[in-house]
């Protein structure tokens, strides 16, 4: 316990320090997507239910916020609030429709669910359809701290991540947490003890997707643009492989895949192997599955448990 | 007089395209007994207590519990009722320790199970009491185990604790013996015994010296529809019982030597266990 506190110390500094080193609007990036995959991590590596929807979410509180920031002269926080919110009401729906079905036939009803919302998007006029909605605001911070500044940007940001991962921590290591563990584990016997389990999985979900939101709806704030991209089953693929490469059902997992992916992304696209990134990133993918199962987190925390545990 | 009946089915009737699994089944379950329901494979055994738990939906016929209709309830409605069962394979969670299996079963009366929230150092209150359950099954020592590295009869034995902690009126243990070695057998044989105090329990039993042991009242069932029903001198009695199980009649000689044979290695086992 006290290795992982300190492990954690360490990090967190790491990440106070980062923006004097590195170009602050990719670190927000960054821990969007960091956010994003720990949300749907929740799901597939605590619930055990793979949703290939969950860049509806993303993008409802991308939307959401983008909108409010433009039409409502709300501060950032609350925009970032609300779209939070319409992300998790979403989510509940969907989720209500969705969790009782398991395995594959979980995904392909998010994948429908998240198509539906795609095309509602590309249609309706306040998204700006192909051209996603631009120059949105970032605004001031409770009315007071310029976040037009990137650094600020940054540490906004990186208050956001914590609160989601802390809350994402703590939902794993709550008596729910406790429970979602039993459901995975041994379904029929936790239905058995007298748990409604798809009421615990529903509250999961919607959770999942609260928070899926917020890191659309932050995303949005730190590019100023929200676009059809975040909704785009594309994306829901592309949290699958974060949080495959990082390691699913680790805490840390999803941070770190979603570091490798988002970095592999932004540098190759840049250089010569810019036509390549599909393919390379087609090529880790079948590498993870085939050989390294539990993913970066998982197999590091394998090997310290051979040699150290 | 059906108030002497924990559960009861009336007109029990379940079908599969055409095949009917379980066929007008009346069955009544005296408060206070060891209820067995024997038969051989495929006689719809396991599809009863799926029925009764409604993991199943009976296509006809009722469902009664202490005189209150549960036929339309949901299963976990059901377990809360306090008709709590177990499965034909282990139902622990492998991957919690032994303490957090019971723990589980406890959490859902404390009422913080959608507390998300919270920490789960809320949970160690119950750590006392999900002790004392172990304790009485005899797993007091494994307590901080994972339960995954248990042996399969302290498997069942921590199965049978978890249930406990709900209290149940009525117990449902499908095969709680299955696939065991002779002394794990006695074990758990003896821990049914001792659980079986001021509760009721309703038990899928193949282990027919088990059943000798422990049972009230039997039930035999065959192709869905029961057969007769008895002690265990009655049931083991009737012709129609030992057809049903051997075939035919005729083996019925060689049948009693090698339940014989069985029994006196049984009573070497369970000796041996004791010395343990």
């Amino acid at each position: 316990m006290m290795k992982i506190n300190k492990l954690y110390v360490a990090l967190l500094l790491l990440a106070i320090v980062a923006p004097f080193f590195l170009y602050p609007v990719f670190l927000a990036k960054l821990l969007c997507f960091a956010l994003f995959a720990c949300a749907f991590n929740l799901m597939l590596g605590y619930v055990g239910l793979l949703s290939f929807g969950h860049a509806a979410f993303l993008g409802t509180g991308g939307y959401v916020t983008g909108w409010l920031m433009m039409n409502s002269g709300l501060t950032p926080e609350l925009a970032i609030l609300l779209g939070t919110v319409a992300a998790g009401a979403l989510g509940a729906i969907y989720g209500k429709l969705s969790v009782k079905r398991e395995g594959i036939y979980f995904a392909m009803v998010t994948l429908a669910l998240s198509q539906l919302v795609f095309f509602v998007y590309l249609q309706a006029p306040f998204t700006g359809g192909e051209d996603g909605m631009q120059g949105v605001s970032r605004g001031h911070l409770f009315g007071v701290i310029d976040l037009a500044d990137n650094i600020n940007m940054y540490y906004f940001v990186l208050a956001i991540f914590l609160f989601g991962f802390w809350l994402i921590h703590r939902t794993i290591h709550s008596p729910f947490g406790q429970v979602l563990k039993a459901i995975r584990e041994n379904e029929p016997r936790a239905t058995s003890l007298g748990y409604n389990v798809n009421d615990y999985k529903w509250v999961a979900f919607t959770l999942s997707a609260a928070l899926a939101g917020l890191a659309g709806s932050t995303k949005t704030l730190v590019f100023q643009l929200a676009s059809l991209t975040d909704v785009h089953w594309h994306m829901s693929g592309e949290v699958v492989l974060m949080t495959l490469v990082g390691g699913v059902g680790t805490i840390l997992g999803p941070v770190v895949g979603a570091g490798v992916i988002v970095t592999m992304q932004n540098y190759l696209s840049g250089g010569e192997l810019g036509n390549y990134v599909h393919i390379i990133m087609g090529f880790i993918f079948v590498l993870c599955v085939l050989a390294f199962r539990s993913g970066i987190v998982g197999e590091f925390q394998k090997m310290w448990k051979r040699n150290f545990g | 007089m059906s108030a002497d009946y924990v559960l009861e089915t009336r007109n029990l009737i379940k079908e599969f395209k055409g095949f009917t699994a379980v066929d007008d089944v009346n069955l009544q379950v005296t408060r206070g007994h060891i209820h067995a329901l024997i038969g051989p494979n495929g006689a719809g055994k396991t599809t009863v207590f799926n029925l009764l738990t409604k993991f199943l939906t009976p296509t006809s016929g009722q469902i009664l519990f202490n005189d209150r209709d549960i036929t339309a309830m949901k299963p976990a409605a059901i377990a809360r009722a306090g008709v709590v069962r177990s499965f034909q394979i282990s139902a622990v969670f492998p991957h919690l320790s032994v303490l957090e299996n019971v723990r589980i079963a406890l959490q859902r009366k404390e009422g913080n199970s959608f507390h998300f929230w919270r920490s789960q150092s809320v949970l160690n209150s119950l750590n006392d009491r999900a002790f004392e359950l172990l304790e009485s099954v005899g797993l007091g020592a494994f307590a901080d185990a994972q339960t995954v590295d248990l042996s399969y009869g302290r498997k069942r034995a921590l199965e049978i604790a978890t249930t406990l902690a709900l209290e149940p009126d009525l117990m449902l243990l499908d095969e709680p013996t299955q696939g065991m070695g002779h002394e794990d057998v006695g074990l758990v044989a003896d821990l049914i015994k001792k659980v079986s105090a001021g509760r009721t329990i309703l038990m899928v039993e193949h282990n027919l010296h088990v059943v000798s042991k422990l049972a009230d009242r039997i039930t035999v069932l065959q192709r869905g529809a029961i057969l007769t029903e008895g002690d265990y001198a009655t049931v083991s009695a009737d012709p129609r019982v030992r057809e049903a199980y051997m075939g035919t009649a005729a083996s019925e000689e060689q049948d009693r030597a090698n339940a014989a044979a069985a029994e006196a290695k049984d009573e070497t086992v369970s000796k041996e266990g004791a010395e343990v």
